[in-house]
C-alpha cells in the first residue's frame, strides 16, 4: 500500500455499546450480486435487472467465471432514450418482458429487480409487476431492490425472500420453516435431522421451484439460516410466523444450538435430541480437529462483506482459537445476532459501515496473520505479505451444518498452509 | 431498453479505469453507488494486478441522496488527494451519479486542489468502455501535454540522434497489451528507434505533458488512441503511423511505416520469426481451407481476418466486432472475404451466426470461448473482453514477429492435429477415436461435455425429446431451422458416421442440396451426391 498513516488509525471512535461505526468508501457488492446464487437456487426463475450497463458487467464480472450454462438472469439495459422520455420506460419494459418470456417459456417466475438507476429515476417496478401479471398466466412476476444504494451484497437476497412472502400461501399447519437460501445438499442434510427428531412439517424458504414455495401462518415458527435476513424476518412476522432465535448453523456448537432451538419449540426430548445430534456433531468435531493445529492462536481480521461474519467470527474463536482483531460487517443486525455477539470473546472489537482506506491501514498496523476481504482487495494485500480469505467463497459454498463443518474451517486454514507449502 | 444477457464492454467509466490503472501517479475520484467497486476485481482477479486501481469512489447511499452528495464528492476528492498526493486527478461520474446531477467538474474545479484536475464527461446510457477509455486518454493529453514541447534537434552536440516515438494506446485489462509494447519496443530498438513515451500504460502525468518532444507517434491500439493521435498531430505536427502489426505482412507494413516516419532507412534483413516457414511446412497443409469465424473488437477482428487468410491459408465465413465506431473498417474487410459484417453487441446474434456459419475454428472473445463451447467448436482468444486465463505467465504478444508466432501456435493447437483428422476418419468406430473420447489434445474433460452435443447433432429427432444441453426458448427457434427434413434414417446413420467437425457441414450442406434440387427424401445417394456437388 503506498498510503501513508492516516489519522484515523490510532484511536477508533468506538460508540457507547462498543461497536466501531465508520461511513466513507465502502468495498462492498452491490444486492445484484445476489442473483448469482439465487438463480441457480430457484430453478425456475428469471432475475431481470432494470438497470444500466454498469449492472449488467458487475452481474458478468461476478459471476462470469464460474457460470457456464445459460444463464437465468439477464439486464434491460436503460438507454438514454428511456431518460429523455422519448420511449416511455414502462412500455419498454413491458416490451422487454414480453420477449423475454417468448425466449424463455420454461420461465415460472420473474423477478424484476431494481437497481441504482431505476431508483433514482423512480421506475416503479412494484406496478410494473401487477401489470404483468396480469399479461401473463403462466408467469409469476415479482420485483425487489437489489441497488447499491438501498441493499449490500448479501441484503440482496433478504430483499429477493421478503418480496415472496407476502404472495406465500395461508396456513395454520404447526410446521418450522428454514428461512434463507442453501445449497441443496445441506438443506437436505437438516431435513433429514429434523426428520430424525421428529419434527413433522419442515418447509423452506425458497424452495427450489416457483410453485412450490411454502405457505405461513401463525403457527409457523422459523429458524433463519443466514444472519442477513432482516427484512424477511419482518415480513414472515407480519404472516403471523413466529422467530426461534438461536446461534448460526456454522459449527458443531452453532449447528446444535441452531438444531436445538427447533426441538424445544417442538418439544423433542432431549435424549432424542441427543441420540439424533451426537454422531452427526461428533463427526463435525473430529473434521474440525484436524484443522485446529493450523488455526489456533493465528489472528484474523474480517473486512465487512456478507453480515456472514459475526456468525463466523464466533466459530472461529470458539472453536477453533482464533484471536479476532477486529470483526468488520456491513450491517448489524442486533437483533438477529443477539446470541452471536453475546458469544464473541469479550473485548472483540466490532465495526459496522466501512471507510476502507482506515480499515485497510489497521489491517496494515495489526498484520493479521489472516484478512478476510473482498476480490478487489485481496491480491493488493497478498503482495504486502498478507494471507488472504476471499469472502465471496463464503457465501457460495456449502458451509454450514455438522458436514460442513470441517469444510468450513478448511477455507480459513488453506490460505496459511498455502503460504507454509510454497517455496517460491 | 435493451435485453442483454452478457456484454462485450463495460460502461465508459470502467474504460477510464483503464486508463488511470495502466498509469501511475493519477488518480481517479468516481461519484458512484456503492457497490460500484465491483470493477476493482477486473483489475486485481482478472489482470492478477498486486495494487488497487488508483480509485476513490464516493459509494453513497440511498441515505444520502436526500442531504448532500456534492459535500460527499468534495470530501472523497480532497482526502484522496491528502492521501495518495497524485500528480494529476481525473473526477467523473457513473450512471447513477450521472443521474443525480451534482457535476463533479464543476466541484473539483472550485476546490483547488493542489494538482491538474481533468473533468471526464462520460455519458454512461449512450457510450461504453472502449469510448471511456478514449475519451479519458483524450483528455488527459490535451489537458497535460505542454503545447510549447518540440523535439530535440536531430543533431546535437553528440551528433545525431536517434529517432523518438510515443508508443500509444496500451492499457491495464488490455489483450496482451503487457506483451505488445514490449515487443513493439525491441522492434523499434532494432530500427534505432527509441520509444519516447508509452501510454496510457506505464505513463505518468508527467510523462504526458512531454509528448510533443517525440518526432511521431505510434497508434497501437486505434480504440483507445486514434483521438488522442490526431490531436497530437494536430498540434505537433507529429505523424501518426496507422499500421497495426499484428500479422506477419502487418508487421512488414507497419516497419515500412515506422522507417518512413522516422526518416531511416529500412534494414535489410529483419528477424521475421517463424510464423511464415511453420506455415508453408507441409504439416500446415490440413489447415487449408479451415472455416473460421472471427469476431472481436475491430482492429483485432480485422487483423485477424487477414492473417487467418493470407498467413494460414483458412477460409474466412464470418468476420464481426462489437464495437459500433469500427463498423467501417470491418464492413470494408467483410466484402473482401466476401463475407456479411456483423456489428452487434449482443451476444445471443453472435451466437446464431456462429451456429448458422458452421466453422471449423472460432477467434473471439471471452464471450465467444463460452458459444464455441456450447457449439463443440475450436476457439482461440484474439480480442478483448477478457478472462484470467488471457493474462498467460509467460511472455505471449500478439504484434510484431513473434506475436505473429504466438498467433500460430494459440490458433492452431485447438485444431484437431493433421493426421489425427485422417485417423479419425480411418477408424472411426475405434473406440478411442469415437466422438465421444474427443480430439485427444484437449485433454479427457472435453469429451464428457461434448457428448450430449454430439449426440444431438447425429439425432436430432431424439434431441428434441430431451431439451437437456441448455434448453431455451431460443433454441427452439434455431431447432426449427434445423428440423431434419427428410432424412431417412440409412443417412442419418451414414451422417453419424462422419467426424463430429464437418458433420455440421455436411448436414447442413445435404439439406442446402436437397432444397435446391427438390429432393424430397434425404438418402445416403443424396448425402454423397451432395459431398460430390460441394467438393472444394
Amino acid at each position: 500500500m503506498s498510503a501513508g498513516p492516516a489519522s484515523g488509525c490510532d484511536a477508533p471512535p468506538v460508540g457507547i455499546d462498543g461497536i466501531l461505526r465508520e461511513r466513507g468508501q465502502r468495498e462492498v457488492f452491490c444486492g445484484l450480486t445476489g442473483i448469482i446464487w439465487l438463480h441457480r437456487k430457484i430453478q425456475d426463475a428469471f432475475f431481470l435487472v432494470v438497470g444500466s450497463r454498469t449492472c449488467a458487467h458487475l452481474l458478468q464480472s461476478a459471476a462470469g467465471v464460474m457460470v457456464f450454462a445459460e444463464p437465468r438472469f439477464g439486464t434491460a439495459i436503460i438507454e438514454e432514450k428511456d431518460l429523455a422520455g422519448l420511449a416511455d420506460a414502462n412500455e419498454e419494459l413491458d416490451r422487454v418482458v414480453t420477449r423475454l418470456l417468448a425466449r424463455r417459456p420454461d420461465i415460472r417466475m420473474l423477478f424484476l429487480v431494481g437497481s441504482c438507476p431505476s431508483e433514482v429515476i423512480k421506475l416503479d417496478l412494484s406496478r410494473a409487476a401487477q401489470r404483468l401479471n396480469q399479461r401473463f398466466s403462466d408467469c409469476h412476476v415479482l420485483s425487489y431492490s437489489g441497488s447499491g444504494i438501498e441493499t449490500t451484497f448479501t441484503q440482496g437476497e433478504d430483499a429477493c425472500l421478503a418480496a415472496l412472502v407476502p404472495d406465500l400461501p395461508f396456513t395454520d399447519a404447526h410446521q418450522l420453516m428454514v428461512v434463507g437460501s442453501l445449497p441443496d445438499v445441506v438443506e437436505d442434510q437438516f431435513l433429514r435431522l429434523f426428520a430424525d427428531l421428529g419434527i413433522e412439517r419442515v418447509v423452506s424458504l425458497p424452495a427450489r421451484r416457483s410453485r412450490q414455495m411454502p405457505a405461513v401462518g401463525p403457527n409457523t415458527r422459523y429458524l433463519l439460516a443466514q444472519p442477513f435476513l432482516a427484512e424477511t424476518g419482518v415480513a414472515l412476522e407480519k404472516r403471523g410466523a413466529v422467530h426461534l432465535p438461536a446461534l448460526f448453523p456454522f459449527g458443531a456448537e452453532g449447528t446444535t444450538a441452531w438444531l436445538h432451538a427447533a426441538a424445544q419449540a417442538f418439544g423433542v426430548a432431549e435424549d432424542r435430541f441427543e441420540i439424533v445430534t451426537r454422531p452427526p456433531r461428533e463427526r463435525a468435531r473430529k473434521a474440525l480437529a484436524a484443522h485446529r493445529t493450523a488455526l489456533t492462536g493465528k489472528s484474523i481480521f474480517f473486512l465487512p462483506d456478507s453480515q456472514l461474519e459475526v456468525p463466523l467470527a464466533r466459530f472461529l474463536a470458539g472453536e477453533l482459537g482464533m484471536r479476532l482483531v477486529e470483526v468488520g460487517t456491513p450491517y448489524l443486525h442486533k437483533g438477529h445476532l443477539i446470541d452471536e455477539l453475546a458469544a464473541l470473546p469479550p473485548g472483540t472489537l466490532i465495526s459496522e459501515g466501512q471507510d476502507v482506506e482506515k480499515q485497510l491501514d489497521r489491517v496494515q498496523a495489526s498484520r493479521p496473520d489472516l484478512t478476510v476481504c473482498g476480490l478487489g482487495l485481496a491480491n493488493p494485500l497478498e503482495r504486502t505479505g498478507l494471507s488472504t480469505k476471499w469472502a465471496i467463497e463464503l457465501v457460495f459454498s456449502p458451509i454450514h451444518g455438522y458436514e460442513q463443518a470441517g469444510d468450513l474451517a478448511e477455507l480459513f486454514a488453506r490460505p496459511l498452509n498455502r503460504r507454509d507449502v510454497l517455496r517460491v | 431498453m435493451q435485453l442483454t444477457v452478457w456484454t462485450y464492454e463495460g460502461p465508459p467509466h470502467v474504460g477510464a479505469m483503464r486508463v488511470a490503472t495502466g498509469m501511475t501517479g493519477l488518480h481517479y475520484v468516481l461519484h458512484a453507488p456503492q457497490g460500484d467497486t465491483y470493477a476493482d476485481l477486473l483489475f486485481t482477479m482478472i489482470e492478477r494486478r498486486d495494487h488497487r486501481p488508483p480509485v476513490t469512489y464516493t459509494t453513497f447511499q440511498a441515505r444520502d441522496l436526500g442531504k448532500d452528495t456534492a459535500e460527499l464528492f468534495m470530501t472523497a476528492a480532497r482526502d484522496a488527494y491528502e492521501r495518495f498526493k497524485p500528480q494529476a486527478m481525473i473526477v467523473g461520474a457513473s450512471c447513477t451519479a450521472e443521474l443525480i446531477q451534482d457535476d463533479p467538474a464543476g466541484l473539483a474545479e472550485t476546490m483547488g486542489l493542489g494538482c491538474p484536475v481533468i473533468p471526464l464527461e462520460l455519458p454512461s446510457y449512450s457510450r461504453k468502455e472502449n469510448w471511456g477509455a478514449s475519451e479519458t486518454f483524450y483528455q488527459l493529453v490535451r489537458g497535460l501535454a505542454d503545447k510549447t514541447r518540440r523535439p530535440l534537434p536531430a543533431v546535437g552536440e553528440a551528433g545525431p540522434r536517434r529517432p523518438r516515438a510515443n508508443l500509444l494506446g496500451p492499457t491495464a485489462l488490455g489483450f496482451r497489451h503487457r506483451d505488445d509494447v514490449v515487443e513493439i519496443t525491441r522492434l523499434l530498438g532494432q530500427l534505432g528507434i527509441d520509444v519516447h513515451v508509452a501510454a496510457p500504460m506505464g505513463a505518468t502525468p508527467a510523462d504526458l505533458v512531454r509528448l510533443g518532444e517525440a518526432d511521431f507517434n505510434i497508434c497501437l491500439y486505434p480504440e483507445i488512441a486514434a483521438q488522442a493521435c490526431a490531436w497530437l498531430e494536430r498540434t505537433f505536427r507529429q505523424k501518426t503511423v496507422k499500421t497495426v502489426p499484428i500479422g506477419v505482412n502487418a508487421t512488414r507494413e507497419f516497419v515500412a511505416e515506422v522507417c518512413e516516419a522516422a526518416g531511416v532507412m529500412m534494414p535489410a534483413a529483419v528477424d521475421q520469426g517463424r510464423m511464415g516457414w511453420w506455415s508453408r511446412s507441409v504439416d500446415s497443409t490440413y489447415l487449408t481451407g479451415k472455416r473460421v469465424f472471427i469476431f472481436g473488437d475491430g482492429t483485432h477482428a480485422v487483423a485477424a481476418a487477414r492473417v487467418a487468410s493470407e498467413e494460414l491459408g483458412f477460409k474466412v465465413v464470418g468476420l464481426g466486432c462489437y464495437n459500433r465506431e469500427f463498423a467501417r473498417e470491418i464492413r470494408a474487410a467483410a466484402e473482401k472475404y466476401g463475407v456479411e459484417p456483423l456489428i452487434t453487441d449482443d451476444y445471443l446474434v453472435v451466437e446464431d451466426a456462429i451456429a448458422a456459419a458452421a466453422p471449423e475454428l472460432v477467434l473471439g472473445t471471452q464471450m465467444e470461448r463460452h458459444i464455441a463451447k456450447r457449439l463443440r467448436l475450436p476457439c482461440a482468444v484474439i480480442s478483448a473482453p477478457v478472462h484470467v486465463q488471457d493474462f498467460p505467465a509467460r511472455y505471449s504478444p500478439q504484434m510484431g514477429f513473434e506475436g505473429a508466432n504466438v498467433l500460430f501456435d494459440t490458433w492452431v493447437h485447438p485444431l484437431v492435429m493433421g493426421l489425427e483428422e485422417h485417423l479419425l476418419t480411418m477408424f472411426r468406430d475405434d473406440f478411442e477415436f469415437s466422438d465421444a473420447a474427443g480430439p485427444s489434445h484437449l485433454g479427457h474433460a472435453s469429451a464428457a461435455a461434448h457428448a450430449p452435443a454430439a449426440v444431438a447433432e447425429a439425432a436430432p429427432v431424439a434431441a428434441e425429446t430431451n431439451p437437456a444441453p441448455a434448453a431455451s426458448g431460443r433454441d427452439n427457434q434455431a431447432s426449427a431451422t434445423k428440423q431434419p427434413s427428410g432424412w431417412t434414417d440409412e443417412a442419418l446413420a451414414e451422417l453419424g458416421k462422419i467426424p463430429f467437425f464437418v458433420r455440421g457441414k455436411a448436414r447442413r450442406n445435404t439439406e442446402r442440396y436437397a432444397a435446391e434440387h427438390g429432393v424430397d427424401s434425404i438418402t445416403r445417394e443424396t448425402l454423397y451426391e451432395a459431398k460430390a456437388h460441394y467438393a472444394r
